[in-house]
């Protein structure tokens, strides 16, 4: 085979380079190199969604001490079953999107579309549970602003405390504190809600994938995409490993 | 530095450890590990602690997420560029945090 035809068919590597699969771009030396860039982009991109959250729970811990007694008060009437159960779901989704990840690299077809459905299944479960949590909040008409008529916001629940919260030893706050659990409720919408978001779109990609999948996909070994997410998934499950603790959990005995 | 230089060549010797598959068992144990974390925390909250309840909440939530990091998303079996990577970008998310937060609790330092 002369050069001029060599270059007429472009191949770059028909001169001494070592075989590489179809999926290895021309600009990397080697697979290796092409996965570390890959990875390290989307590394980079997570990190980027750390200081987003990272802003989010900075403002949250500030107004928590500016207006703790409302925080608390506010943090109670979250519902710890509901949350602890979202905590189990989704961390059993980023154990199953392991093993999904785990799957492609060793190329097992049927494994990998069987994880990625249980991790499928496990997120919408997380958004349901989050939705019955979002609809307690308009039932008590927790939903910050006058976003639903007949369901404004309303702080009296936390000015005249009904008697089961008064027994489980709530004490009354007075009426400008108790105007500041708004502010509690417009942090947990915020943080759930931007948390809600990233699962959707994860939920979007992960479907994209499991249709792939479904086809025979990732089996050549060109599992970056796989990978990737994979990362992004495992990211937002510590956003609610952060989360959970943060607004659940850490006022239960204030 | 100039040997290294000198032979750099791109088709010789790319120094890139190969690639570290993480197996199922490694996977099953940092699963079990974080039920366990939860299990803990959600303890914990029902512990009369003081000021302790959120130390040990957010401590816990950092071993877990440390434990994600490391296994789930194989930083620990990643190159040190990657490690650095994380690494320099928690040094900076903490001084970000760090110094906003001390700004903001010390404004009325002592005049409570």
């Amino acid at each position: 085979m002369s050069d001029s035809q060599a270059i007429a068919v472009h191949d770059p590597h028909a001169e001494g380079h070592a075989a590489h699969p179809e999926y290895q771009r021309h600009h990397f030396v080697s697979m290796e190199q092409q996965n570390e860039t890959t990875s390290f982009g989307m590394w980079l991109f997570l990190l980027t969604e750390v200081m987003f959250f990272g802003g989010l729970f900075t403002a949250y811990l500030i107004y928590r001490n500016w207006y703790y007694p409302a925080f608390v008060a506010a943090s109670h009437t979250l519902n710890i079953f509901e949350g602890s159960l979202n905590t189990l779901v989704l961390i059993t989704s980023s154990f199953t999107m392991a093993m999904g990840v785990w799957c492609a690299e060793t190329k097992r077809s049927k494994g990998l579309v069987l994880a990625l459905v249980a991790t499928l299944i496990l997120g919408l479960g997380f958004l349901g549970i989050k939705a019955d949590e979002y609809h307690e909040k308009y039932v008590k008409d927790h939903i910050p602003g006058h976003t639903f008529p007949g369901h404004s916001f309303s702080p009296i629940g936390f000015i005249h405390p009904d008697a089961e919260a008064l027994k489980g030893g709530e004490k009354p706050l007075a009426a400008d504190m108790a105007a500041k659990t708004e502010v509690y409720f417009s942090l947990y919408f915020a943080m759930t809600g931007m948390h809600a978001l990233h699962m959707i779109i994860g939920i979007a990609l992960l479907c994209g994938m499991l249709y792939k999948a479904m086809r025979g996909g990732y089996m050549d070994g060109n599992i970056a995409f796989v990978e990737n997410f994979g990362l992004y998934w495992h990211f937002v499950d510590i956003v609610w490993i952060f989360l959970f603790p943060l607004l659940y959990l850490i006022s239960r005995h204030q | 530095m100039s040997e290294h230089y000198a032979n750099h060549d791109p088709d010789s010797g790319h120094i890139e450890e190969e690639h570290h598959i993480v197996g199922p068992v490694t996977y099953a144990i940092i699963f079990g590990l974080l039920l366990v974390g939860t299990a803990i925390t959600i303890g914990a909250s029902y512990l009369e602690m003081g000021p302790w309840n959120p130390v040990v909440a957010i401590l816990i939530a950092v071993i877990k997420a440390t434990l994600v990091v490391l296994f789930f998303m194989h930083i620990k079996y990643s190159s040190k560029l990657m490690k650095l990577t994380v690494g320099a970008g928690l040094f900076t998310f903490l001084i970000l945090v760090g110094m906003s937060l001390a700004d903001y609790f010390t404004r009325a330092w002592g005049q409570w």
